[in-house]
């Protein structure tokens, strides 16, 4: 359960697909979000961000996603990925 | 007798023609993304000085972004059309005009213009052909493409017609699509437009399996809709699924020996395999949309051109659209109660328009809609479109991955379709089935100043369509 160490990223710049990129923060979690779909999904797609940070313990980071319109479960798979290669 | 049409420009057709501030000039759409003709006239009227004119379109395209400047200059102040692109309609969703777009739908638009409503003052034809004295066509020329459905009323209609071209040939011209007895002025250019963007080289189906599966589904809708029987008609847009649709028809028609009597289009190259197998024994083709439908057209007295005022105009005597048997279509979203909308996107941003969407649906038997449930995470089917194009009366299926939801005006074609076995689910089941995958979308507010109507086929203001904040 350690912070990101470094910076990683995960995913692809396809249609319904998402890139998300990590990075070490000194304090808390910073995200910045570009989507497509932002007016109708951007609160959720911040808050499953923030959703599987907590779930891998990841207290301090900046993450920084250009999403094109993925489904939920595609955000928090490159999310997650993201991190843990954050954190190798 | 008169010599010549021919004039050395088209500042100088433009200077000839008499056009005045406030007056209304026409365009037509068969070069596409392709077209130079709208953005040369218009240049030239800027140059002129000349100031708030209303564009009446058969559509805008992307290449039409200069109008952008055109409209922020003065030059102008009015755009009817029946369909715009993204690179135009997403700057005017912004609320750059003071007056609201028009839009039409393509039988709206000739209907009006004919019944004396939007009287046009010059009519501009982009000619891949023509001769001195304005006898042209779109079959032939280095910029040729094929049908000439849209300007034919036109050239009736306006005050002054002006023929733009970039193939001068001696008189008569043979195998015209409008003739000499309305064209005033006559302009020969370097270049009327880019080949590359006025049809495609070959039109090509989708490769996505999720389209592939909604072209199966909506081909067996026919099958068993009662309608696939030897006489049937049928349109079908050239959009990827909708296209793969037009390609699993054949085979069907193919294998159970159906013969069609005519296929109505937007025309690819799929529509005339269809016509060559023995499929149907005409095309009516308004548009050519690649190299082989232009081929087609020119060779074979079977693909016939027809005026868009045959098409689709509601109050000829009749039109195309009446006879239609089965008509394929798409949509941006649809509702709960079977409303199309073709003309925004999800976030009110207007990028598209009816075309013939509304008359091919209204004068169809059977209109199926083809969309994908979500398309990136939006989900195509709504409590309510952001634009009504098309009401919902007028929509008798929609085919998705996740099932075909039927109107349910149509009790007999439910049966029908159920006892075939089809996916038959209610639309607020398929609703809430790609709500579950996408998650509920946030509502997105629009401003309160209107920038386009919607005006139904006949003739009613059917919605508005609000600026972007």
């Amino acid at each position: 359960m350690a912070d990101i160490i470094k910076a990683a990223s995960a995913g692809t710049a396809e249609k319904s697909d998402l890139i998300v990129e990590v990075e070490p923060c000194e304090q808390g979690v910073e995200i910045e979000l570009e989507s497509v779909v932002k007016n109708q999904f951007g609160a959720a797609i911040e808050a499953s961000v923030r959703d599987v940070l907590e779930q891998c313990g990841v207290k301090n980071a900046r993450v920084k996603i250009a999403d094109r319109g993925a489904l939920d479960c595609v955000v928090r798979a490159r999310v997650e990925t993201a991190i843990l290669r954050g954190k190798e | 007798m008169r010599d010549t049409k021919l004039v050395a420009s088209i500042r100088e057709a433009i200077v000839q023609s008499g056009l005045k501030d406030g007056m209304t000039i026409s365009f037509h759409h068969h070069l596409r993304n392709g077209d130079y003709v709208l953005n040369m006239v218009m240049e030239e009227i800027a140059a002129l000085g000349i100031k708030d004119i209303t564009i009446n379109a058969t559509a805008i395209f992307d290449v039409h972004a200069p109008l952008i400047d055109h409209i922020k200059n003065h030059v102008v102040t009015k755009l009817q059309t029946d369909y715009m692109a993204a690179s135009v309609g997403g700057v005017i969703s912004k609320g750059i005009m003071d007056t609201p777009v028009e839009f039409r739908t393509h039988g709206g638009r000739p209907n009006d213009i004919a019944e004396g409503r939007t009287p046009i003052d010059v009519a501009f034809i982009a000619a891949p052909i023509s001769d001195p004295m304005g006898n042209c066509s779109g079959k032939y020329g280095k910029s040729a493409c094929g049908s000439f459905g849209y300007p034919l009323l036109d050239a009736m209609y306006a005050k002054k017609v002006v023929v733009i071209t970039d193939e001068l040939v001696p008189y008569p011209l043979v195998d015209w699509s409008v003739s000499e007895v309305y064209v005033d002025y006559v302009v020969c250019v370097d270049a009327i437009g880019d080949p590359n963007g006025i049809v495609s080289g070959t039109t090509r189906i989708t490769r996505d399996p999720v389209g592939l599966v909604m072209a199966a589904q909506a081909v067996k809708v026919v099958e068993y809709s009662g309608l696939f029987k030897d006489g049937f008609s049928f349109q079908t847009g050239a959009g990827g699924a909708t296209l793969a649709g037009a390609k699993f028809l054949k085979d069907l028609m193919l294998e159970k020996g159906v013969q069609g009597s005519f296929v109505m289009g937007g025309i690819t190259s799929y529509l005339v395999d269809m016509l060559q197998s023995g499929c149907f024994r005409t095309l009516l083709d308004g548009q050519c949309f690649d190299l082989k439908a232009i081929e087609s057209i020119r060779t074979d007295p079977r693909h016939q051109e027809v005026s868009i005022y045959q098409y689709a105009a509601p109050d000829a005597c009749s039109s195309i659209v009446d006879s239609l048997d089965v008509v394929f279509a798409g949509a941006t979203e649809i509702d709960t109660d079977f409303n199309v909308n073709v003309h925004t996107d999800s976030n009110g941003s207007i990028m598209g328009g009816s075309g013939g969407h509304s008359d091919i649906c209204a004068g169809a038997k059977m209109s199926v809609i083809i969309t994908p449930m979500f398309r990136n995470r939006l989900p195509m089917i709504r409590d309510h479109v952001t634009c009504v194009s098309t009401p919902g009366k007028d929509i008798d299926v929609v085919v998705t991955q996740g099932g075909i939801a039927v109107n349910p005006k149509n009790v007999e074609l439910k049966e029908r379709l159920m006892a075939a076995g089809l996916p038959i689910v209610d639309i607020f089941e398929l609703k809430e089935k790609a709500e579950r995958m996408t998650g509920k979308p946030q509502p997105v507010p629009h401003g309160d100043r209107i920038v386009a109507e919607v005006i139904s086929r006949n003739g009613g203001i059917q919605d508005h369509i609000y600026n972007v904040l």
